[in-house]
């Protein structure tokens, strides 16, 4: 039944209209990537306002067209610049860059390009094959089964995402907090409003979203001060080709670097360690770890490949859970939402072409994507020698004019610089901005699970415990929550390979 | 930066309390038919003011003079930050396109330096281009003000 009702898919993604919009996409998403201060979860956030008036499936290729370009996009910056554009791009400058420097800046991104794709292509093929069987499972979970997949999602940003995980609670904490104030669509009381209009309506995670990550990346970067001094690019089809051929020798780095990311993926804020690990096994299996560093082709071949396997991976809970994994995922699952989806298992029986649709744009979205970047590089390149003064406004107006378009509201745009001020100092204090985005999405979710389960079991917490689904989950969420406490050691030896999680 | 980490801790802690004040005015424990208003809120605020107990601890704890922001950094955040907040304040009076087209042109030819051609283009030009693709093609509205009355839109 897979292969049909991926043939269905193509069938929708292959209209001349929706590979446009994923030309378009990709486009606008590689030079978000590029962008200092975009990344694919505000550019998805700041197009979303204007996928209002397209048919579902159409706006969901564009979008994550959108997330695939950017995911190539932090490749250019990585090589040519030295400037990875999402934390994940951070290991692929440690050869990369170096690799540019020595004139091969052209391997390098042929490498990079090339091996993000495969990475890319091998998590979709695993959701092409469990996306259902998940999804049909999930079809039986109740109110605390959710509860308690919620509970693991969040667990795993404080014990596994590194950094300090008192404060990832905190930005769990924080962004349920901001979820629940408005109205209580339960009883319909107000919540935390305080009597004021403005804050009856609650915030909105795309404002959020605009502002942490655009605004407070943008005042980050020029603390650092922005020079780009770009290597030369020197691609052209023959590189490409002579490096295609020496590419098969890292087959095993592929491999590794595939199960890496689809592994650590499709749990939260994946792709950054994965890319890590992906990097740090390569150089552990090498023949020649010493080379690593100053300019090894699989110093860029294993980061890009976990990367984007775990990119793509992040999809999976998303589409078969209705829980994103990633906050780009987090801003796409608030685009369901809006127009007019329900997400969850229950997609894949009640909006079967828009599922497919959207699983078989996947493999439309990457390959189209890697050709573009390849024959496009030179172009995507000279946008970082557009002066920064010029840059800087514009960044700003497009995060204005996007927070603005999601409730016609003036009040928004004043959130927007509030947020960029808070993303600022979180970013400055260590306190992960990924975990606040998800709690800001999945804050009615989750509350609402709570309480029906509470409502199920007459108050009694034991039902996340007694139930056998929820009560396996819970206890894996438990165990997560608990690791920092139980093993200090390991969380600072950890600290010191996987910096502080940033958007993925 | 330890300062920095203990005023953001208390002020977290203080949010905090508001929220578990405003939550037990809603009512935190079992209504007639399941959880009352206020149950969520409380444990979220119950949680953020411990966690932030400890964070607030351990930094009162460590030892350290690493300034949040230095003298030289603080200056371009500041140059970004304070035309941004302009523009927004503009954007109330002026409508967005007015304001875009002001903000980046004194932008380009305050730090950037451009010249006045340069800076004349753009900042007709970008507004021009916004204002076709949101309210032409995408059908988005954006704020309008004086000019847009002026001009008929």
């Amino acid at each position: 039944m897979g292969i049909e009702n991926l043939l269905l898919g193509f069938h929708v993604a292959i209209t001349p209209y929706n590979l446009f919009v994923a030309v378009v996409g990709i486009t606008l998403g590689t030079i978000i990537g590029v962008l200092p201060g975009l990344g694919g979860a505000n550019g998805v956030a700041i197009l979303l306002p204007l996928t209002f008036t397209m048919p579902p499936t159409s706006a969901i290729i564009l979008l994550t067209s959108l997330y695939w370009g950017a995911l190539f996009g932090g490749a250019i910056t990585s090589v040519l610049f030295n400037i990875p554009g999402e934390p994940w791009s951070v290991a692929t400058t440690f050869d990369g860059y170096p690799l540019a420097r020595q004139g091969l800046g052209g391997q390098a991104l042929t490498a990079a390009f090339t091996s993000s794709f495969v990475g890319a292509f091998f998590s979709i093929v695993l959701i092409t094959f469990f996306a259902p069987l998940l999804a049909e499972i999930a079809l039986k979970f109740g109110p605390p089964e959710f509860f308690a997949i919620q509970l693991l999602t969040f667990s795993s940003f404080v014990g596994l995402g590194g950094g300090s995980p008192l404060k990832s609670l905190v930005s769990i904490l924080l962004g349920f907090i901001l979820a629940a104030v408005g109205l209580d669509i339960v009883t319909g009381q107000l919540r935390m409003t305080f009597g004021l209009v403005d804050l009856m309506k609650g915030f909105d995670f795309i404002i959020a979203v605009i502002g942490l990550f655009g605004i407070g990346e943008i005042l980050l970067s020029v603390e650092e001060g922005l020079s780009f001094r770009s290597a030369r690019t020197g691609m052209n089809l023959r590189v490409v080709l002579d490096t295609w051929r020496i590419l098969p020798r890292y087959a095993r780095t592929f491999v590794r670097g595939s199960f890496i990311g689809f592994w650590m993926g499709f749990k939260p804020g994946g792709a950054t360690p994965a890319s890590f690990m992906s990097y740090a096994f390569a150089k552990r299996f090498s023949k020649h770890p010493e080379r690593f560093g100053h300019g090894e082709l699989e110093g860029v071949v294993a980061p890009e490949t976990a990367a984007h396997a775990a990119g793509v991976a992040a999809m999976l809970p998303m589409l078969t859970l209705g829980i994103p994994g990633s906050p780009t995922a987090a801003v796409m699952l608030g685009g369901l939402i809006i127009w007019g989806l329900q997400p969850g298992p229950l997609l894949f029986k009640e909006r079967p072409e828009f599922v497919w649709g959207l699983i078989a744009s996947m493999y439309t979205g990457n390959i189209l994507g890697v050709l573009m970047v390849l024959a496009f590089v030179p172009f995507f390149a000279a946008i970082l020698r557009i002066p920064f003064a010029i840059l800087t406004p514009v960044i700003v107006v497009v995060c204005a004019v996007g927070s603005y378009a999601v409730h016609s509201n003036m009040i928004d745009i004043w959130y927007m610089v509030i947020f960029g001020l808070v993303g600022y100092v979180f970013k400055k204090l260590d306190y992960p901005l990924a975990p606040l985005v998800l709690a800001l999405v999945l804050g009615d979710l989750a509350e609402n699970a709570l309480r029906q389960s509470l409502i199920m079991s007459q108050g009694s917490l034991a039902i996340f415990v007694t139930r056998p689904i929820a009560g396996a989950i819970t206890a894996v969420a438990v165990l997560f929550f608990l690791l920092p406490v139980l093993t200090p050691g390991w969380r600072r030896l950890r600290g010191a390979v996987v910096p502080a999680q940033g958007a993925s | 930066m330890r300062i920095a980490d203990i005023v953001t801790a208390s002020f977290l802690m203080l949010l905090g309390a508001i929220v578990v004040f405003d939550a037990s005015r809603l009512g935190v424990g079992w209504g007639t038919d399941g959880p009352k208003s206020g149950f969520f809120p409380f444990w979220l605020g119950v949680l953020l003011m411990a966690s932030c107990a400890v964070i607030l601890v351990q930094a009162a704890r460590r030892t350290g003079t690493e300034p949040f922001v230095t003298r030289a950094q603080a200056g371009p955040v500041l140059k970004v930050l304070w035309p941004a907040v302009a523009l927004v304040v503009l954007t109330q009076w002026l409508g967005l396109y007015a304001s875009a087209g002001l903000y980046t042109g004194f932008y380009m030819r305050w730090i950037g330096r451009h010249s006045w051609l340069a800076v004349l283009a753009l900042a007709i030009l970008f507004p021009l281009a916004t204002f076709f693709i949101f309210e032409k093609w995408f059908l988005v509205p954006m704020p309008k003000g004086p000019l847009e009355a002026w001009l008929g839109q």
